[in-house]
C-alpha cells in the first residue's frame, strides 16, 4: 500500500514535470494527455485508498524519507493516511481531474497550454503533499507550495498588469499568514520537542499545562497562542477577514484555476489544517471563539460584497469567502466533522460554479461583466441546468447537497456555547438570505430578462464543446446528491471518530444527533427553523428585483448611497493596506535608507573617516596613481614565494 | 576504489586545493592578453582540477569526528611559532566545496562576456580561490590571516579595474573598511601571542583569558568579521561594492567572502571568546535583527537591481549572526542551541547557491541592456521566457520558499530562537514578508508585464552557456532544499564540540 501512496502524488508530479520541462516537444495534446493521465491515476488510486479506508483500514503513519536530522530533530517527509486524508485526497484529485479535461476547451486557444497544464498539475501534487503529510514541517512545504502555484496560475497572463499585480498582492498576503503559522510550528516544536502530528499531540498536555509571557506580566496559555498563531495562517490561505483581501483579486487568473484552487482545494487548506489540528485547537476556548468570531464576520460581510459586483467571477468569488467563513465558524464551534462536510459538498458545488461561469463567458468571448449579460437559457441549456443546480446546492435548497452542510453548520453554532456563537448564529442566518440573495441575482442576470450582449456576441452564442459541458456534469451530480449520500456517516457517523476530535463539553454534533433520524428527517426538521425560509426570501427578494421591479436596484443604490459605497469599495480594506501597509513600507525604507544609511553612516562615519584620511594621505598620494595591479600582483607573488620557502625550508 | 581513495587520502589535499588554482592564475597570467580563449580554457580546466579534488574532502570526510581532518603541518617561521597549518572540519569543508564550486560557474560566467585584459580577470579569481579556500583551511591564525587579506587584493582590481563609474569610490571605502577590521584583528591576534606564545587557533581557542581581555578580543574580531558580513551598521560598503563589481566579483564577494565574516565568527569570536559572546551577545542580536528588518525594508526601495540582491544579501547573512549567537539565550546546552549553528551554517552555504545565482542573473540581463536600473526593464519574460524562468525560480528561493535552499537555514533558525524569546523570533520570521516584498516586486517589474520597451523587445533569451551555470545553480538550490541532511550531517560532531567548548567558561 505504501508504493500506492507515494505513487498519487508522484504521478501528478510526474505530469507537471513533463508537460513543464519538454512542453514544446510533446506538443498541445501531449502536454494534455500526460497531465490529466497522470492526475486521473492520482485520482484512481485515491479512490482505492477511500475504498480502503472505509473497510476499515489501519491508520497509515510512515516516512518516505528523512529530510534531516539536527539538534536530534527529525524532519521529515512522510504520509499520514486516515480518513480525513483519504477523504480530501479524492476531492482534491476528483475536481482536479475535472478542471484538467475542462481546460482542454477552455484554454484551447491560449498560447500558454503546456504550462497551463504543468502548473495545474504541480498544483494537485503540492496540495496532495499538504494533505497528505504527517508533520508540520512537510504541511508547511505543501502550504507554501500550493501559495507558489497559485501565484504562477494568478499571473499566468503575465501581460495583463492586474493579474500580475493580483499574484504579487496574493503571495505576500498569504505570507502574512505563513508567517504566524511558522511561528505557530515554532511554539509547537518548542513545547513538544516533535514536529510529528501524533507526536505532538500525545504531547499536547504540554501546551495547555505551560505559559508564555510574551508581554512581560501577562502570562498567556501556551496552547492558546500556539493555535492562534496557526490559525493565522489559516486565515491567509482560507481568506478569512482582514486576511482575505488576495481571494477577489485572484480572480484576474484564468477561470479553471478559479474553481480549483481558489474555491474548492487549496483555500480549504486552513479548513482542513485546523480539523486536522482538532486535538491542539480543543484545548484552547479562547482559539476556538477567536475563529468562530473571525469566521462570522467573513460569512456574512464578505457575502454582502457579493451583491453589489457585476463581474459574475467575483460574485462567486465573494461567495467563496462567505462559504469559507462558514467552514470556519463550524470549526470555531468544534464541529470539525460539519466543517470538512461542508468544504466537500462546497468543493464541488463552487467548482461547478465556477467551471459554468467560465463556460458562459467563453461562449461571450470573455465577456465577464453581468451587465453585459442575460437571458442565456436558450443559448446555453446545459449551462443552465448546471448553473441551476449549483445555485441551489450553494443557498441550500432542501435536499440539495449545500442543504445538509450549511444547515449542519447553522445547528452546531445554534448550539455552541463557547463566548461569541451566539453572534456568529446571527451572522450565519443573516448569510443565508444574503447568499440566497446575490446567488439568484446572479442566476437571473445571466440567464433569465433582456439579452444585454451585442448583435454580434449573440450570434456566435452556443454551448461550448464536450470537454467542457462534461465536468460540469460530472460536478452536477454530486453537487445534488453527495450531501444526502453522505451526511449519515461523515457526520452523525463513525467515519471521522478518533481522527477529528471533539472534547465532550464541545461536542455540539452530539447535541444534533439527538434530533437527528436519517436525512429524510434532516430535511423535514429544516422547515422547523428559519434558514430555509430566509433563503426563500432571498431567491424571491432577487427574483422581485432583477426580474419584476428593476427600478428598485437602483432606487436602492441612490437611497442607500452610503452602504453602496462602502460595499462598492469593500469596506475600504485594499485602499488602507495601500496606503498604509505598503505606503508605509515604503516610506520607512526610503527613510532608512537615505537618513540611516546614506546621511548618517554613509555621510557622517564612513566619509568623514575617509576625508581625514584622505588629508594625511594627500603627500603620498603620487605612489598609489601607478599601475595598482601590478604592484598588487607582486604582493601576491611575493606572498606565493614566502609561503613556498616556507614549506619547501 | 577504495585503494585509488586512500591514495586520495595521502596527498596534501588541502595544499593542492589552495596552490592549484594559485598556479592556474599564473599560468593564465603568463599566457597574455593576446590569446583570451586560450586562458579561458587554461583557467576553465584549472578551475575543474581544483573542484575535483575538493570532492574527496567531502567523499573521504569522516562525519563522527570533530577532530581536523586532512591536517598538514609545517614550520614557517620558527622564532614566533607560526605554522603552516592546515586542516578541516564540519564547518569549514562545506564552504571550501562552495568555494571551489563556484569559481568554475564564476570562469563560465566571464567567457565572453569579459574581452578587457581577460587573462588578468580570470588569474585574479583563481588566485582569489586559492586564497579563500586557505583561509578556510588554515589551522594557524596568522596564515589564516594572511589569506585573509590576500584575498582582498584580487577583489580590489577586480572591482577597481573591470567595475563600473564609480569604481574608485566603492573600493575606497571596500577597502577603508576592511583595512580598519583586519587590523584590529591583527592585533588581537599578537596580544593572545604574547600571552601564549602560539599563533595556533586552537591553542588561542584554549587559553585562559579575563573577562575584560575578552571583551576587547572580541570587539576586535567584531571588527574584522561583522565588515566581513557585513553586518548592520558597517554594511555600506556592499552595495556600493556590488554595483561596481563586474557580474563574476559580485558572485564571489556575496558566494564567497561574506561567508568567511560568518566563518570567522564560529572559529574565533565564539571559541576564543566564550564569555564575552554571551556578555555581548544582544549587541549581535540586535545587529542581526537590525539586518533582517531594517535592511529589508531599505532593499524594498532600491531603484538599481544589483543594489536590491546586495540589500537581501545582507538581511539574509542576518540569519548566519544571529543563529550563532542566540544559543546563550538558547542555552549551549538545551536543545535547539545547534539547530540554531547548524541552521546558520546551513544559512551560509544557500545564500553562496542563491546570492550567486541572483548576480548571474542580474549580470545576464546586464551583458544584454548595459543597465541595472528596474525602470528599464519590465515584460522580460515575453522575450526572454527560459530566463524568467530560472529568475522567478531564484527569487522564490531568495524569498525562502520551502523546498529550496534559502528556506532550510532561516527555517532552523526562526525555530531555534523561539527558544530564546518570542520577539526574536518574530522580528526574525518577519522576512518571510518583507523577503518576499522586495524580491516578487522587483521580479513583477523587470520580468512579468507587458513589453516595456524597444530594449526590451530586442532581448535575446540566454544560450547554452549561460543556461549551463544557472541550471547547475537551480540544481544545486533545489538539491540543498529537498534533501539537506547530507550538509548537515558532516557539520554533527564540530558543532556539538563547539558547543561543549564555549559552555565552559574561560574565567
Amino acid at each position: 500500500m505504501e508504493a500506492i501512496y507515494l505513487a498519487i502524488p508522484l504521478a501528478s508530479l510526474f505530469g507537471a514535470v513533463v508537460a513543464g520541462l519538454f512542453g514544446k516537444q510533446i506538443g498541445r495534446a501531449g502536454a494534455h494527455w500526460v497531465t490529466s493521465l497522470g492526475v486521473a491515476t492520482s485520482f484512481v488510486l485515491s479512490l482505492l485508498v477511500l475504498k480502503d479506508v472505509l473497510d476499515g483500514a489501519p491508520i497509515f503513519n510512515g516516512s518516505v524519507y528523512t529530510w534531516m536530522v539536527s539538534d536530534g530533530i527529525l524532519f521529515e517527509v512522510g504520509f499520514l493516511i486516515d480518513s480525513l486524508t483519504a477523504l480530501m485526497m479524492t476531492v482534491v484529485t476528483g475536481v482536479s481531474l475535472m478542471v484538467h479535461i475542462y481546460t482542454i476547451g477552455y484554454m484551447k486557444d491560449d498560447p500558454g497550454y503546456q504550462r497551463f497544464f504543468s502548473y495545474i498539475s504541480l498544483f494537485t501534487f503540492s496540495m496532495l503533499m499538504l494533505v497528505m503529510s504527517n508533520n508540520f514541517m512537510q504541511l508547511f512545504f505543501g502550504w507554501e507550495a500550493v501559495g507558489l502555484v497559485s501565484y504562477l496560475l494568478i499571473g499566468f497572463w503575465y501581460k495583463k498588469e492586474t493579474a500580475i499585480y493580483a499574484n504579487m498582492k496574493a503571495f505576500l498576503v498569504n505570507r502574512v499568514g505563513d508567517f504566524g503559522f511558522l511561528l505557530g510550528i515554532a511554539v509547537i516544536l518548542a513545547y513538544t520537542g516533535s514536529l510529528d502530528y501524533y507526536e505532538v499531540f500525545s504531547n499536547a498536555s504540554n501546551l495547555s499545562s505551560s505559559t508564555i509571557e510574551i508581554f512581560d506580566g501577562h502570562p498567556w496559555d501556551v496552547i492558546t497562542v500556539a493555535c492562534i498563531l496557526l490559525f493565522i495562517g489559516a486565515m491567509g490561505k482560507s481568506a478569512q477577514v482582514p486576511l482575505h483581501v488576495w481571494l477577489p483579486d485572484s480572480m484576474e487568473g484564468p477561470t479553471p484555476i478559479s474553481a480549483l484552487i481558489h474555491a474548492a482545494t487549496m483555500v480549504t487548506a486552513g479548513i482542513f489544517m485546523v480539523s486536522r489540528m482538532s486535538p491542539l485547537f480543543e484545548l484552547s476556548d479562547v482559539a476556538l471563539s477567536f475563529i468562530m468570531i473571525i469566521g462570522a464576520i467573513t460569512a456574512f460581510f464578505m457575502g454582502l460584497i457579493g451583491i453589489v459586483q457585476n463581474d459574475i467571477k467575483r460574485v462567486i468569488a465573494y461567495s467563496t469567502l462567505s462559504q469559507l467563513g462558514y467552514m470556519t465558524v463550524a470549526l470555531g464551534a468544534s464541529a470539525y466533522s460539519v466543517a470538512i462536510f461542508h468544504l466537500m459538498t462546497h468543493a464541488f458545488f463552487k467548482a461547478l460554479l465556477f467551471l459554468a461561469a467560465g463556460a458562459v463567458i467563453i461562449a461571450l468571448h470573455h465577456e465577464q461583466d453581468m451587465r453585459k449579460m442575460g437571458g442565456l437559457k436558450k443559448y446555453l441549456p446545459i449551462t443552465y441546468w448546471v448553473s441551476l443546480i449549483g445555485s441551489l446546492a450553494l443557498i441550500g435548497f432542501p435536499g440539495s447537497s449545500g442543504y445538509f452542510s450549511k444547515d449542519a453548520i447553522i445547528e452546531a453554532v445554534h448550539h455552541s456555547e463557547l463566548p461569541g456563537a451566539g453572534f456568529a448564529y446571527v451572522m450565519v442566518l443573516l448569510g443565508v438570505f444574503v447568499t440566497a440573495f446575490y446567488s439568484f441575482r446572479l442566476f437571473f442576470l445571466v440567464f433569465h430578462g433582456e439579452e444585454r450582449m451585442d448583435q454580434h456576441t449573440r450570434a456566435h452564442l452556443h454551448e461550448p464543446g464536450a470537454v467542457v459541458w462534461l465536468p460540469l456534469v460530472l460536478l452536477a451530480i454530486p453537487s445534488a446528491i453527495i450531501g444526502w449520500l453522505t451526511v449519515d456517516s461523515l457526520v452523525f457517523g463513525s467515519y471521522f471518530d478518533n481522527i477529528l476530535l471533539t472534547l465532550n463539553e464541545h461536542d455540539v454534533v452530539a447535541a444534533i444527533k439527538q434530533s437527528y433520524h436519517g436525512p429524510w428527517q434532516f430535511v423535514l426538521h429544516g422547515f422547523s427553523g428559519p434558514a430555509v425560509y430566509l433563503a426563500a426570501a432571498g431567491v424571491f427578494t432577487a427574483w422581485f428585483i432583477y426580474m419584476k421591479k428593476p427600478s428598485i436596484a437602483e432606487w436602492t443604490r441612490q437611497k442607500f448611497s452610503f452602504v453602496y459605497t462602502l460595499l462598492d469599495q469593500k469596506y475600504y480594506f485594499d485602499r488602507f493596506n495601500e496606503i498604509v501597509f505598503a505606503g508605509g513600507s515604503r516610506l520607512i525604507g526610503s527613510i532608512l535608507w537615505r537618513i540611516g544609511d546614506a546621511m548618517l553612516i554613509d555621510g557622517l562615519v564612513v566619509n568623514g573617516s575617509a576625508r581625514i584620511v584622505g588629508w594625511f594621505s594627500g603627500a603620498v598620494r603620487g605612489v598609489q596613481s601607478g599601475y595598482l595591479n601590478h604592484y598588487a600582483f607582486a604582493m601576491v607573488a611575493g606572498l606565493i614565494l614566502l609561503l613556498g620557502w616556507a614549506i619547501l625550508g | 576504489m577504495d585503494t585509488s581513495m586512500t591514495m586520495f587520502a595521502d596527498l596534501p589535499l588541502l595544499s593542492l586545493v589552495i596552490w592549484m588554482p594559485v598556479i592556474g592564475g599564473i599560468f593564465v597570467l603568463f599566457s597574455g592578453d593576446q590569446n583570451p580563449s586560450g586562458a579561458r580554457k587554461i583557467a576553465l580546466v584549472f578551475s575543474i582540477l581544483t573542484f575535483v579534488l575538493t570532492i574527496p574532502l567531502w567523499t573521504l570526510f569522516d562525519s563522527s569526528t570533530a577532530a581536523m581532518q586532512f591536517v598538514e603541518k609545517h614550520v614557517w617561521i620558527a622564532d614566533f611559532n607560526i605554522n603552516y597549518a592546515l586542516g578541516v572540519d564540519g564547518i569549514s569543508m562545506p564552504l571550501i566545496l562552495l568555494t571551489s564550486f563556484t569559481t568554475i560557474l564564476v570562469i563560465i560566467s566571464a567567457w565572453e562576456v569579459i574581452q578587457y585584459r581577460a587573462s588578468q580577470y580570470l588569474a585574479a579569481f583563481l588566485i582569489m580561490e586559492g586564497a579563500m579556500i586557505g583561509s578556510f583551511a588554515a589551522m594557524d591564525s596568522i596564515l589564516f590571516y594572511i589569506f585573509f587579506e590576500a584575498m582582498l587584493i584580487p577583489m580590489f582590481l577586480i572591482i577597481g579595474i573591470w567595475g563600473g563609474v564609480n569604481r574608485i569610490y566603492a573600493t575606497l571605502k571596500f577597502f577603508l573598511y576592511t583595512f580598519i577590521g583586519s587590523v584590529l584583528m591583527l592585533v588581537a591576534l599578537i596580544y593572545m601571542y604574547n600571552k601564549s606564545g602560539s599563533f595556533a587557533i586552537i591553542d588561542l581557542q584554549n587559553m585562559q583569558l579575563s573577562m575584560n581581555e575578552q571583551i576587547l578580543i572580541f570587539l576586535a574580531f567584531l571588527g574584522a568579521f561583522a565588515v566581513k558580513v557585513p553586518m548592520w551598521p558597517v554594511h555600506t560598503w556592499l552595495p556600493d561594492a556590488h554595483v561596481e563589481a563586474p557580474t563574476g566579483g559580485s558572485v564571489i564577494l556575496a558566494a564567497i567572502m561574506l561567508k568567511i565574516g560568518g566563518y570567522g565568527f564560529l572559529r574565533f569570536s565564539l571559541p576564543i571568546t566564550p564569555d564575552a559572546s554571551q556578555q555581548l551577545d544582544w549587541l549581535i542580536i540586535t545587529m542581526s535583527l537590525t539586518a533582517v528588518v531594517y535592511i529589508g525594508f531599505v532593499a524594498l526601495v532600491q531603484q538599481d537591481m544589483k543594489k536590491l540582491i546586495a540589500y537581501s544579501s545582507i538581511a539574509h547573512m542576518g540569519f548566519v549572526t544571529l543563529g550563532f549567537f542566540i544559543v546563550y539565550r538558547i542555552g549551549t546546552e538545551s536543545q535547539g542551541a545547534a539547530l540554531a549553528l547548524e541552521g546558520g551554517m546551513v544559512q551560509m552555504v544557500s545564500h553562496g547557491f542563491i546570492s550567486g545565482a541572483m548576480f548571474l542573473s542580474v549580470g545576464v540581463l546586464y551583458d544584454r541592456m548595459h543597465s541595472r536600473q528596474i525602470a528599464d526593464y519590465g515584460g522580460v519574460v515575453n522575450t526572454m521566457p527560459v530566463f524568467a524562468a530560472f529568475m522567478v525560480f531564484f527569487a522564490m528561493a531568495n524569498a525562502g520558499l520551502p523546498g529550496t535552499s534559502g528556506f532550510v537555514g532561516e527555517f532552523m533558525v526562526i525555530l531555534a530562537s523561539f527558544k530564546a524569546n518570542f520577539w526574536i523570533a518574530f522580528l526574525a520570521a518577519t522576512t518571510l514578508i518583507l523577503g518576499a516584498a522586495y524580491t516578487l516586486w522587483m521580479v513583477k517589474r523587470v520580468v512579468f508585464g507587458d513589453i516595456a520597451n524597444d530594449n526590451v523587445r530586442a532581448l535575446k533569451d540566454i544560450g547554452k552557456r549561460e543556461f549551463l551555470i544557472l541550471a547547475l545553480l537551480a540544481i544545486a538550490v533545489l538539491a540543498l532544499g529537498l534533501y539537506p541532511d547530507p550538509l548537515v550531517n558532516v557539520m554533527h560532531p564540530t558543532i556539538s564540540n563547539l558547543l561543549q567548548h564555549i559552555s565552559v567558561s574561560k574565567l
